[in-house]
């Protein structure tokens, strides 16, 4: 009797639509206004060691979603289960399978790639916005929203670190995704127009001023000022 | 020899700070003062120093292709290094876990000073990566442990010198879009372009 009266006053709510205003945000709110990079300076660590070149930092950007989206997935769908305690060891455990089963992908699928980022994927697992977001947001919240939160803050840091190896290889080895433009111009227009590419940017030293560049602008555009 | 000389390759040549931008999060982040930068500096370094050769046992005797041997014959075709990732990220967080409390019991001031950093030093890739790489260079335990020691000192020193120019900063007119992270990478690169005069040196 008194289960029939519950569930005939149980008010169906009309459930949210796929991509509701507030689940865009997700998305959209980590890719400028509050970029995990640029922002929130966070996952800085793995992420300018592998932009020396567009390709692997397309792999790396490509891990990072993976890891990301699964991580957020996974740790959501334990949420009620995890004692606060042990809750860092866990995230760690599930996000070192993870990265785990990336590397041995790319080993299997990619070798040539897997040797070039050697250890880097690895650092994936101590990349802080993957903890970041496990921490602040895949423990409080329903898996799907999860999801959307780790896609939007994956593709936030993807395109930034795309940004710094875009101009890292083109100013250092004078091509895009390996494709030679140099050459290509010089080759157009004659020998008076050949370029000359800068070691510096192929070095660490470029990353750290790139992206001290990138984030000066961004800054400027957004107005965001940190004190 | 050949020790002190990988020594000082993992403190200068190396470094973990300017050569592999490894644990650049805590770096940018408690740079802040150099008193806050000493400590940290202090705890990786110690971290550093017990995790690489503790990591180079586990892998010799327990993850590599036939270093279980030591159980019997049948275990020799057994590779694990699969499990290096979870293996090692377990060993540096216990770890870690051991400093905080040793931290906590007899310097509570620096404790309170290092605040969410020290659990962080977990998630540091400066640590996980002194191991990786201790793990794919093949180096010896003595190797090992004296470049866990090295890369720990290179980045203790970069820390401390970004804490120090960081406090200087504070009386200089840095643009508005600049401020904080912008300017900070802009003097870590100007830092690894003095580093760079390192290289190159044959030791």
């Amino acid at each position: 009797m008194s289960t029939e009266t519950t569930q005939t006053t149980e008010v169906k709510q009309p459930a949210e639509a796929l991509l509701s205003k507030r689940r865009k945000n997700f998305i959209t709110d980590p890719l400028v206004d509050n970029n995990p990079i640029t922002i929130q300076v966070l996952g800085i660590c793995s992420a300018l060691a592998v932009t020396t070149q567009m390709q692997p930092t397309l792999v790396m950007a490509i891990s990072v979603i993976f890891v990301m989206v699964m991580a957020n997935l996974t740790i959501s769908l334990l949420r009620n289960t995890i004692p606060s305690r042990v809750r860092i060891i866990v995230q760690l455990a599930v996000v070192a399978t993870l990265v785990t089963l990336v590397n041995e992908i790319l080993k299997a699928f990619a070798f040539d790639m897997y040797k070039e980022l050697s250890v880097f994927i690895g650092l994936i697992i101590t990349n802080c916005i993957v903890m970041g977001r496990l921490e602040a947001f895949a423990l409080g919240n329903k898996p799907y929203d999860s999801i959307l939160d780790g896609f939007g803050s994956a593709l936030g840091y993807s395109w930034i670190i795309l940004a710094v190896a875009f101009f890292r290889e083109l100013l250092g080895s004078g091509s895009v995704f390996g494709v030679p433009v140099y050459e290509t111009i010089s080759g157009l227009f004659g020998e008076e127009f050949s370029l000359a590419t800068n070691g510096l940017m192929v070095s660490p030293v470029g990353a750290f001023i790139i992206l001290g560049l990138i984030i000066w602008v961004q800054r400027t555009k957004t107005g965001y000022v940190e004190h | 020899m050949e020790l002190f000389s990988l020594a000082i390759k993992s403190i200068f040549i190396d470094n973990m700070v300017f050569a592999y931008f490894l644990g650049m999060c805590s770096f940018l982040a408690v740079s802040k003062k150099v008193s806050t930068a000493l400590g940290l500096g202090a705890a990786v370094i110690f971290v550093l120093t017990v995790t690489a050769p503790t990591n180079w046992l586990l892998n010799e005797f327990v993850l590599k292709e036939g270093a279980l041997t030591w159980l019997g014959e049948s275990f020799a075709t057994i590779d694990l290094s699969f499990l290096r990732f979870i293996m090692f990220i377990a060993i540096i967080a216990a770890m870690v876990q051991l400093v905080e409390m040793v931290v906590e019991k007899f310097a509570p001031a620096l404790y309170g000073a290092l605040g969410i950093f020290l659990p962080l030093i977990a998630v540091n890739c400066a640590i996980l990566g002194g191991s990786l790489f201790m793990a794919t260079r093949d180096y010896t335990l003595a190797e090992a442990a004296v470049y866990g020691f090295g890369s720990g000192v290179g980045f203790f020193l970069a820390i401390v010198a970004l804490a120090a120019i960081r406090e200087k900063l504070k009386y200089s007119n840095v643009p508005n879009g600049l401020k904080g992270l912008g300017i900070t990478m802009l003097i870590t690169g100007l830092m690894g372009i003095a580093f760079m005069s390192f290289m190159g040196i044959d030791l």
